[in-house]
């Protein structure tokens, strides 16, 4: 929730240069959170309560207040054939009454206590998010650890948060940007968990039942895949402590499907989703390597060239800059467990679209060619490097930034080394890559709206 | 360990005192310093040493609502064209240099505001003001570069209003609540207006407002407020004040005496939904206590799932899947305060008759003297929670110094906002929930049969796939 109360912007009535902004925050958390560093010594401990629940700690006393930041293994992967949303139902749900403690009286105890929790789903990981203040900590512990281990999921309440969930899910049918992601998944990972859509469908949402939503809970919700990052104002003996007041209760073991490596599909391939909108939109992306490949970080520096760096982005530069074609145009690298890929998109006027897409595939295929300059590579460097403490400017940041090492299975001292992996990476590395990365035939395009496409049918068959 | 500053935790630390007690009579303690350039620069340093960064932004006190007439969208369109070139830097370079520094930057426009801002390492400060303080006075335009940018803006309209039915809406209810002044004219323009937008347009536009004794700098992060008197002079002070800038005059609002309504058809609506907006006054404009009463009163009436629309029309009624609002009480002239709702079934008049029975109840019985200390609790507990934020700090000073409130002011909000009273509820929603001043806005999932050419049947997306 955006909560700056004296402050409170209106997006509708503020209109900003760049979206860029918008657009990392959407589609490259977890994956910048794996990427950075701060640039002065933070200390982080690892710390391992009483009953054996390892967490990463960031003490900061200055201000009496702490940030926790935890996941499961498992999200929206972990939806059972059928049940495909109700790892996003659970997020909506772990706030509606737990224990004793009715829907309403559990919010109203929020307040009270000024706590702020809320979950949120990747296809990879179910996260928590938990905020209070020192002075009480204590009572705040145990509504989370009520929230995880005892949520009431009350058939009233289910039936409110479904109401919610349907009414999104058709807003969302018609939002072209939704309605590219989820295409644009469906294609790539045909088959796999993957490539089903997170929210759900109106189908699965309709059906989903309070026994759903706990069954989920019990085979995901456990000890052994469990990792917790907290910042702030606790030393380690209370931090033990309250590992196993929240967690303590809940089973040693998940009981995970199992989900299968896998790649987008390769070949490329072209889907449009008919939509009377006036600006069309497009998904594009393939298959990149995985987090721990040798080539991983000189993909990520190849992707701040090509479309990660907003205006220092080649392809901000000519679909944007020299030719005025679209708003925003970006790429990002994710990698997931299961499959990593290269993506990012593109909104313009239906009649420019074929020709948008032309521009990108052409400058995919020029970096794949090798025409990438020293200069590139070097102020791509230097912003990467330059900009990593501005990753850590928060309590609430460093627990994501932390969170997203765990999540990778790095150990704290990835924070000291990663700047100099960013610097170790040559020209010839670069070309290397993109070499690998970026084959154009792989290319899958999802587009949404009534697209003028015969420019890229011609480029396709040239 | 991370360095720990306490300059900027002493305000924190007052307030927490204040969630903890329900204290009526602590006061904040200042943390941010303000001071004057020789030219007439604002300028208000909020010092946080717990890293090594800094958030740097420059506010202009001029937004969408000083266009004149006609030529909606160039306050906007000006603020994209502020990246292109300068004597000293060449067309399109002011973000890479920021980005080869390791910075980040951006802006945005407001009704009443536009802003500038950066955050970067603290050691690249400098940099970073000189390139500012140049483009406040030497921006160069070329006419290919304005033609090719008009572009980017048509399409940034597309995105944000044309492609989504909510905001097309929005901007045909602001139409509506505002019979003179321009605050019912939309951010980024009129599509027909931006179209024929000039580089004479945003030039002039630019020369009359863009001048140091129209501007504010704030700095928060890793700084001192001496060493950034010192830059901000060698940088900003050089820049000469522009003897032409003066206070804003803007048409104001007439009476009101009549409720509108509006009814947007739009395929992809999803589901319908009720929309209401109110005029009210602003922190600005507002007696003394009334903004702080308005925003209470919001929070109690729709903000969350505690709130009393939630509970009457999601919880016990069951026609709402939702429902929300807020006080906008950062206009310069003017606030707002919105509610919405959206139908589970589609039945609206239902909708709007729930609402309406939630607004009666309030303004005949005001609200309960927990639900008043649950709101104050819930608010001071976000403005702590986001002072944990040096980018929301700086916007939060530099958003209320621009529309003309003082640093003291902003300090006090907490003390101010937790000496509202049960009466001061009930009053501002007496005098502010009031249907002569209001926009009423229904969304429909349908067909548009009504307009030329908007007869294609969207229905379920056709997908066509070429492998």
């Amino acid at each position: 929730m955006i909560a700056a109360r004296p402050l409170r912007l209106s997006l509708a009535r503020t209109a900003f240069r760049s979206l860029s902004a918008v657009f990392a925050a959407a589609f490259a958390i977890a994956f910048l959170a794996s990427l950075s560093s701060p640039a002065n010594a933070m200390k982080i401990q690892t710390v391992k309560s009483p009953g054996g629940i390892e967490a990463w700690l960031v003490e900061e006393h200055a201000v009496p207040m702490m940030a926790m930041r935890f996941a499961f293994d498992g999200g929206s992967s972990q939806d059972p054939n059928g049940k495909e949303g109700v790892a996003n139902f659970v997020t909506a749900m772990l706030d509606e009454g737990a224990g004793d403690l009715t829907s309403r009286q559990f919010q109203e105890r929020m307040e009270d206590l000024s706590m702020r929790m809320n979950y949120e789903e990747a296809k990879d990981a179910f996260y928590g998010n938990f905020e209070t203040l020192t002075q009480n900590r204590d009572e705040a512990a145990k509504l989370l650890k009520l929230a995880l281990t005892k949520p009431r999921f009350d058939a009233d309440a289910v039936e409110r948060i479904r109401q919610q969930l349907l009414a999104s899910l058709a807003y969302a049918a018609r939002d072209p940007d939704k309605v590219a992601q989820n295409q644009w998944y469906a294609d790539a990972f045909a088959g796999h968990p993957y490539a089903r859509p997170a929210n759900g469908t109106e189908a699965t949402v309709g059906k989903m039942t309070g026994a759903d939503l706990e069954a989920y809970r019990k085979r995901v919700f456990a000890k052994d895949t469990l990792k917790v990052v907290a910042v702030g104002d606790i030393t380690p003996e209370q931090l033990g402590k309250l590992l196993d007041e929240v967690f303590g209760d809940l089973p040693a073991k998940a009981d995970l499907l199992p989900v299968a490596k896998t790649d987008p599909v390769p070949g490329g391939r072209q889907t449009v989703v008919d939509m009377n909108v006036p600006q069309s939109v497009a998904v594009f992306g393939m298959g990149a390597m995985p987090r721990r490949d040798p080539d991983f970080m000189a993909a990520f520096v190849l992707n701040q060239i090509v479309g990660g760096g907003g205006f220092a982005s080649k392809l901000m530069e000519e679909v944007r800059e020299k030719r005025g074609l679209a708003y925003s145009v970006y790429t990002y690298v994710y990698p997931y467990q299961h499959a990593s890929i290269f993506s990012g998109g593109v909104a313009t006027r239906n009649d420019m679209m074929g020709k948008s897409l032309d521009i990108i595939r052409e400058e995919l295929q020029k970096m794949a060619d090798g025409d990438v300059s020293q200069a590139d590579l070097d102020n791509a460097k230097s912003y990467l490097i330059g900009s990593y403490p501005l990753r850590f400017d928060t309590n609430a940041k460093i627990a994501s930034q932390l969170l997203g090492l765990r999540m990778d299975n790095f150990g704290p001292e990835y924070v000291d080394n990663r700047n100099a992996m960013i610097a170790a990476i040559s020209l010839d590395d670069l070309k290397r890559v993109a070499k690998r990365l970026l084959d154009t035939h792989n290319l899958i395009v999802t587009i949404v709206g009534k697209p003028t496409l015969e420019q890229t049918q011609q480029a396709k068959k040239g | 360990m991370l360095k720990l500053g306490v300059s900027r935790l002493a305000l924190t630390a007052t307030v927490m005192l204040m969630l903890a007690s329900a204290s009526q009579t602590a006061s904040a303690d200042p943390r941010a310093s303000e001071f004057k350039l020789s030219n007439g620069m604002d300028v208000v340093v909020i010092p946080d040493h717990r890293a090594p960064v800094v958030t740097h932004m420059v506010w202009y006190k001029v937004g969408a609502a000083d266009e004149p007439h006609g030529v909606s969208g160039i306050a906007h369109f000006l603020e994209h064209l502020m990246f292109k070139s300068t004597d000293k830097i060449a067309v399109g370079e002011f973000s890479k240099i920021i980005s080869r520094l390791g910075g980040q930057d951006n802006a945005f426009t407001g009704q009443d505001v536009t802003a500038y801002h950066q955050r970067i390492a603290k050691d690249q400060l400098k940099t970073l003001m000189e390139m500012e303080a140049d483009r406040m006075t030497h921006l160069r335009l070329t006419s290919d570069e304005v033609a090719t940018e008009r572009q980017v803006i048509i399409e940034e309209r597309r995105s944000r209003i044309d492609n989504n039915p909510a905001a097309r809406l929005d901007e045909q209810m602001n139409a509506a609540l505002y019979l003179s002044h321009p605050y019912g004219i939309p951010v980024i323009g009129w599509a027909h207006e931006m179209a024929k937008l000039s580089r004479e347009d945003a030039m002039r536009f630019y020369k009359r407002y863009y001048a140091p004794n129209n501007a504010i700098l704030v700095v928060s992060g890793d700084v001192t407020p001496e060493e950034v008197k010192r830059l901000a002079e060698e940088t900003y002070g050089q820049v000469p004040a522009n003897p032409e800038v003066s206070v804003r005059q803007r048409p104001q609002e007439p009476p009101q005496p009549a409720a509108r309504r509006v009814t947007l058809k739009d395929p992809r609506a999803g589901n319908a939904s009720f929309h209401r907006y109110y005029v009210a006054p602003s922190y600005v404009t507002a007696k003394p206590g009334q903004a702080e009463a308005l925003d209470l009163l919001m929070k109690i009436l729709a903000d969350g799932s505690t709130s009393r629309l939630y509970r009457k029309l999601v919880v016990e009624d069951k026609i709402a899947a939702t429902t929300g609002g807020d006080y906008s009480g950062y206009g310069l002239d003017s606030g707002a305060i919105s509610v919405y709702a959206v139908a589970t079934n589609g039945d609206l008049q239902a909708v709007e008759t729930d609402v309406d029975t939630v607004l009666d109840d309030i303004r005949k019985n005001g609200v309960t003297e927990l639900e008043l200390e649950r709101a104050k609790k819930g608010l001071l507990a976000d403005y702590i929670y986001e002072s944990d934020n040096q980018a929301n700090l700086a916007r939060r000073y530099g958003w209320a110094v621009a529309i003309g409130r003082s640093i003291d002011q902003v300090e006090s909000w907490p003390t101010t906002l937790s000496k509202v009273t049960l009466a001061d509820v009930k009053q501002a929603a007496n005098d502010y929930l009031d249907a002569r001043h209001s926009v009423t806005g229904w969304l429909l999932p349908e067909e548009d049969d009504t307009a030329k050419g908007a007869g294609e049947q969207v229905g379920q997306p056709v997908v066509h796939t070429r492998s």
